[in-house]
């Protein structure tokens, strides 16, 4: 690291939940962390650089949101260790930018009161200063400064506004070396928090006059969509939307895709001579790779949806109408976000957990938060469902596939529910912990947050089939062809090759649940992620000559029965099939037992569902 | 709706003549200030994490509250508005919050 005489200075961005902090810290540092329209987005600490016009580099520090430094999850721990300088190794932050939604500066007030007892110099940020104005909320900034003794500039994060004034101030303040406190911070008993909740409201009262026009939209929309009744209703009308959406929306560009690779596929064959790299790109690449890539657009449309709902502020009212339902199983009320989160991808959803402060109410929530159906199932469910379910119209109005993915993802939640039960019943009995949550204003949602957004979620997902499935996919093209069959050999070349091999060896434990050898082939480089298993499945088919590329989900509905593709479809729903997942549970609960419970577990799970599905389909002549 | 038997405690503001009610059996609609917060949760536990978390998050005394969404199940959890902001909790957790009804706010006033 540089070893400059100054050091860069170091600042703290601390302040209540959902007042845009990382909106700030982005602005502040053109890092692209997520933002979104609800308490508790940021659980870990992320720092950033910039550099003043002068040339001098600040060190900006994100951190959670909290509303008092007495931290109780693990979340506000950071935010507390940070601002103390508690870690190992550090020392607190040279400035504290304190950021408050001026809105709703009550609680946030307090909160200053708390931070001028760690002693370091303060700025305050009062952002979302654009509704403030809008609202016509009155401020005395030059009093309410003098009264909390620190220096206020107003920002604009999403609009990057008022940031350099920010900047100046700070590197003003860090340059003019005011001399620090000492620091005289403890955790503030009832008595303390009573009295200094008088002090800030005696504040409120001096300097802010309230807004001239509220904003009366929030209470217009909530009456409906806080509705004991409508409110139910409407929250499942959208999540049906959503997955109708992502099955019939997506079919034409889909399509397209799929054409596209197999033209390529074609042509690749066509120019190239026949030989091993013209096998390895066709049938390896891009049989393999473009069998995942198919799914793009219906990836992003379901990002499309969860943003939507994240920067209105619909989650926490979504939390709020299946709070009951999650009590029921046992969860902790806070578990919804990171529940829905997994929706995603169960690895954010995991981190996310860090907001529930109880132990046991945290680890519940990671063992089966994978049970929620991840976009990487996507790929899986739509291939299997393709192949099998006919395209046909329910009640003239919805579409076959599209209901059965519906099913598929009520399957995840209702499964994920009843493990909870499971464990809050028969290992975990204990009080059910207190739970507040704020419900912030709707916001309209900002075009570029929402493009900004996709565009990284595409990334991700072209990332990860360039780095994982692509070589996952060379050496499943690798195994499907060597060893070359012997002379006179009369079978399929794949039966002899390595995978032919592995295939055949393990199938019979998969043979009670009527999985083919190719099925549990295609397993075994899912575990890396599980739409990996659909590009295995499009390597191993098209190297054993049965495939045209590109229509993986005809020469699917050609091999398999049906009993067969609805096991599969079974499996999945549980399949514990993320390396990276099982790693993410590993680092946040400091042990391997607990990813190898959760893998255990659902192991179990999944062979015994994909086992019921195939006997009974089975049986009923599938 | 009833007097709250529970002595106020001592040193907090009464408001005279108001009714008073526990924020956990409140219904839609009524509003009023908090005159009271104690550390007492659904189980009759007294618990100074919750008595702190309320008082943090803005239940304190002097601070106005309306009761303004229930759930269908059992009228849990609630929504109040509680002076510029709107929180979510459960009636459980909310017992320990006494208020002193507006004497004009009538059960479902706001429908
Ligand atoms: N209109 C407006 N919206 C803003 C502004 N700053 C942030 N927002 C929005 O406020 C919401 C919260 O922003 P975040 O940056 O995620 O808030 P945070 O403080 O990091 O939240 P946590 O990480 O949950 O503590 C998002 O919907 C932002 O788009 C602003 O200055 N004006
Ligand atoms: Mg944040």
């Amino acid at each position: 690291m540089s070893t400059a005489f100054a050091a860069a200075t170091r600042v703290a961005l601390v302040g209540n939940p959902n007042s845009g902090k990382t909106a700030l810290f982005n602005a502040l540092t053109g890092s692209r962390q997520k933002v979104a329209n609800y308490a508790g987005v940021t659980v870990e600490r992320k720092e950033g650089h910039l550099t003043t016009p002068e040339g001098r580099t600040i060190s900006v520090l994100d951190l959670p949101g909290t509303y008092s430094l007495r931290a109780r999850s693990p979340d506000e721990m950071v935010t507390r260790d940070a601002v103390l300088g508690r870690l190992a190794g550090e020392t607190p932050p040279d400035v504290v930018v304190c950021v408050a939604d001026a809105t709703n500066l009550r609680l946030v007030l307090r909160l200053i009161l708390e931070l001028k007892q760690v002693g370091r110099p303060l700025v305050l940020a009062l952002n979302m200063f654009d509704i403030a104005q809008r609202q016509g909320l009155r401020i005395d900034i030059e009093g309410l400064s003098r009264e909390i003794g620190a220096p206020i500039v107003t920002t604009v994060a999403t609009r990057k506004r008022g940031i350099e004034e920010l900047v100046a101030k700070v590197d003003e303040l860090a340059r003019s070396g005011v001399l620090n406190g000492p620091q005289t911070w403890r955790e503030p008993d009832a008595g303390e928090i009573r009295s200094a909740h008088r002090e800030a409201q005696r504040i409120m009262k001096a300097h802010v006059l309230p807004p001239e026009r509220p904003d009366t939209w929030t209470a217009k929309i909530d009456s409906v969509l806080l509705h004991p009744v409508w409110g139910l209703v409407i929250l499942t009308a959208i999540m049906f939307v959503m997955f109708q959406a992502v099955f019939t929306w997506a079919t034409p560009v889909a399509d397209l895709i799929d054409a596209g690779f197999a033209w390529l596929a074609t042509t690749v064959g066509q120019i190239l001579p026949p030989g091993l790299l013209t096998d390895l790109l066709t049938n390896g690449i891009i049989s393999g790779v473009g069998s995942v890539l198919v799914f793009l657009p219906q990836i992003l449309i379901l990002f499309f949806f969860i943003i939507m709902l994240e920067d209105t502020g619909y989650m926490a009212r979504a939390a709020f109408l299946l709070d009951r339902i999650m009590g029921g199983a046992g969860l902790h009320g806070r578990a919804f976000i990171p529940l829905l989160s997994s929706v995603a991808c169960a690895i954010p959803g995991i981190m996310s957990t860090r907001v529930i402060d109880n132990k046991r109410d945290r680890l519940t929530t990671i063992l089966v938060a994978p049970l929620m159906t991840c976009s990487a199932r996507i790929p899986v469910y739509t291939l299997i469902i393709g192949a099998f379910i006919p395209h046909v119209k329910v009640w003239g109005l919805f579409n076959l596939p599209g209901l059965v993915m519906f099913g598929l993802y009520a399957a995840g939640i209702v499964s994920a529910l009843v493990v909870a039960f499971v464990i809050r019943t028969f290992f975990w009995r204990g009080l059910v912990e207190p739970f507040l949550m704020e419900l912030p204003a709707y916001k309209t949602p900002d075009p570029a947050n929402i493009a900004r957004n996709l565009w990284q979620r595409a990334n991700i997902f072209l990332n990860r089939a360039g780095r994982i499935i692509l070589p996952l996919m060379v050496l499943v093209w690798f195994l499907s062809t060597f060893p070359y069959p012997p002379a006179g050999a009369t079978g399929p070349a794949i039966d002899y090759s390595f995978a032919g091999m592995i295939g055949h060896f393990i199938q019979p434990i998969f043979a009670p649940i009527g999985f083919s050898w190719q099925m549990t082939v295609a397993l075994i480089p899912g575990m890396a992620a599980r739409e990996v298993a659909v590009a295995a499945l499009g390597t191993v088919y098209a190297v054993g000559g049965e495939a045209d590329p590109g229509a993986l989900s005809a020469t699917l509905a050609h091999q398999w029965s049906l009993a067969s593709g609805l096991a599969f479809l079974a499996w999945y729903i549980f399949a514990p099939q993320c390396a990276a997942t099982l790693g993410v549970v590993k680092r946040e609960t400091n042990s391997w037992k607990w990813p190898a419970i959760m893998f255990g577990y659902m192991v179990a799970l999944a062979y015994l569902a994909a086992f019921v599905t195939y006997q009974v389909a089975h049986a009923l002549g599938g | 709706m009833r007097m709250l038997d529970t002595p106020i405690l001592a040193g907090q503001p009464s408001v005279e003549g108001a009714t008073t009610v526990r924020l956990s059996e409140a219904e839609r609609g009524q509003r009023g200030t908090i005159i009271g917060v104690s550390a007492e949760t659904s189980e009759g536990i007294a618990s100074e994490e919750l008595h702190r978390r309320l008082l943090e998050f803005g239940f304190v005394e002097g601070a106005r509250v309306e009761l303004i969404h229930e759930g269908l199940v059992g009228r849990n959890p609630i929504a109040v508005r509680l002076d510029d902001m709107r929180v979510a909790l459960r009636r459980g957790d909310a017992r320990g919050v006494l208020i002193a009804l507006d004497s004009d706010a009538l059960p479902l006033a706001a429908e």
